[in-house]
């Protein structure tokens, strides 16, 4: 009973990307074709509302695309041939996850490049304050400073 | 000295790259169509819709396309600006009525002026998507052999039309086929 619930509960937390889908019964006969079709458009960017998925998103474009997604499942086209289909035309920026190639190293790799330099940085900083032994006194210097020290002392008595 | 010296240099190189990076405009998608073939499609003309527009019709010249709507005010901006060009003779420009009502886009062209040879009426914004267009306006150069050269997202004000479009233009038309 108990595992029941939790995978309920899973199950609908799953479902809320789509919180804010907009209003709009495009139907599906294939229950596996629906769960394609909502993946993919809660993956693709509203290139009018940018910070939206075009599952959320009220603008035309948004609109004209699902129905296009839509149409392309029924017809047959993997995933793949959907997301290949709007990058042509669109560009990377329509996927909200950005692709791992050449273009986005940066990217990817930027965050734990500046990782590694302030890591080096900060250990350098740490060496340096604490690895400087006090350099050595001359005789000359060692004199001055016992004489510094015994007229403090002679100071200190009341 | 030397101690301070590698802080400023990053500091230099962060402020140069801030400088760039908040000048830009995240909204504007660069196109990946720059350099493939303007997609396939045929549309019937807006103001006679017997006859079409298709891919075939751009070829064969250096060529402007224009996505516009009647409900564009962008688009109105940039309207005296391809009249202007469309009477020099210069470059012939084509239309794409995008997502619009066939009595609202002919209404528009009777009352500010036609400048395109002829436009097609994309009302479902379908041959927009080929293209790649998200908002309006926006206008594409071709060169002659109907590959896309150039988007401009946005009103297409004078100053591009001097300084990016025109010259542009000469470039393909040296270009050879």
């Amino acid at each position: 009973m108990k595992r029941r619930c939790v995978l309920m509960l899973v199950a609908v937390l799953s479902l809320t990307p789509l919180a804010g889908a907009a209003v709009e019964p495009l139907q599906f006969s294939d229950p596996a074709q629906e769960a394609r079709y909502l993946n993919l458009i809660t993956g693709l960017r509203c290139l009018v509302c940018q910070n939206q998925s075009i599952a959320e998103s009220d603008a035309p474009l948004a609109a004209d695309l699902r129905h296009e997604i839509h149409k392309m499942i029924q017809n047959g086209a993997s995933d793949r041939e959907v997301v290949d289909f709007l990058v042509a035309r669109y560009g990377d920026f329509i996927l909200f996850r950005p692709p791992f190639k050449p273009k986005t190293y940066l990217l990817w790799f930027g965050p734990l490049i500046l990782l590694i330099l302030g890591l080096a940085v900060f250990i350098r900083v740490m060496r340096r304050r604490t690895g400087e032994p006090a350099p050595e006194l001359t005789d000359d210097e060692r004199q001055r400073l016992g004489r510094l020290f015994s007229s403090i002392n002679e100071e200190k008595r009341p | 000295m030397r101690r301070y010296l590698i802080p400023l240099v990053v500091f230099a190189v962060l402020v140069l790259v801030l400088a760039v990076g908040l000048n830009l405009d995240p909204s504007l998608v660069p196109s990946p169509l720059i350099g493939k073939p303007a997609p396939e499609f045929t549309l019937p003309r807006v103001k006679d819709t017997d006859k079409t527009l298709s891919r075939s019709d751009l070829l064969g010249k250096v060529a402007l396309f224009n996505v516009w709507a009647s409900w564009c005010t962008a688009c109105r901006e940039e309207h005296p600006v391809f009249m202007e060009l469309a009477r020099t003779n210069r470059v012939p420009i084509y239309g794409l009525n995008y997502k619009d009502q066939l009595d609202d886009a002919r209404r528009w062209l009777t009352d500010l002026g036609d400048p395109y040879v002829a436009t097609g009426f994309d009302s479902k914004g379908r041959v927009g998507i080929e293209w790649g267009v998200y908002g309006v306006p926006e206008t594409f150069v071709l060169d002659r052999n109907g590959v896309i050269r150039y988007k401009r997202i946005g009103a297409v004000t004078r100053r591009i039309l001097q300084e990016e479009i025109l010259p542009l233009i000469t470039q393909l038309e040296g270009e050879q086929e």
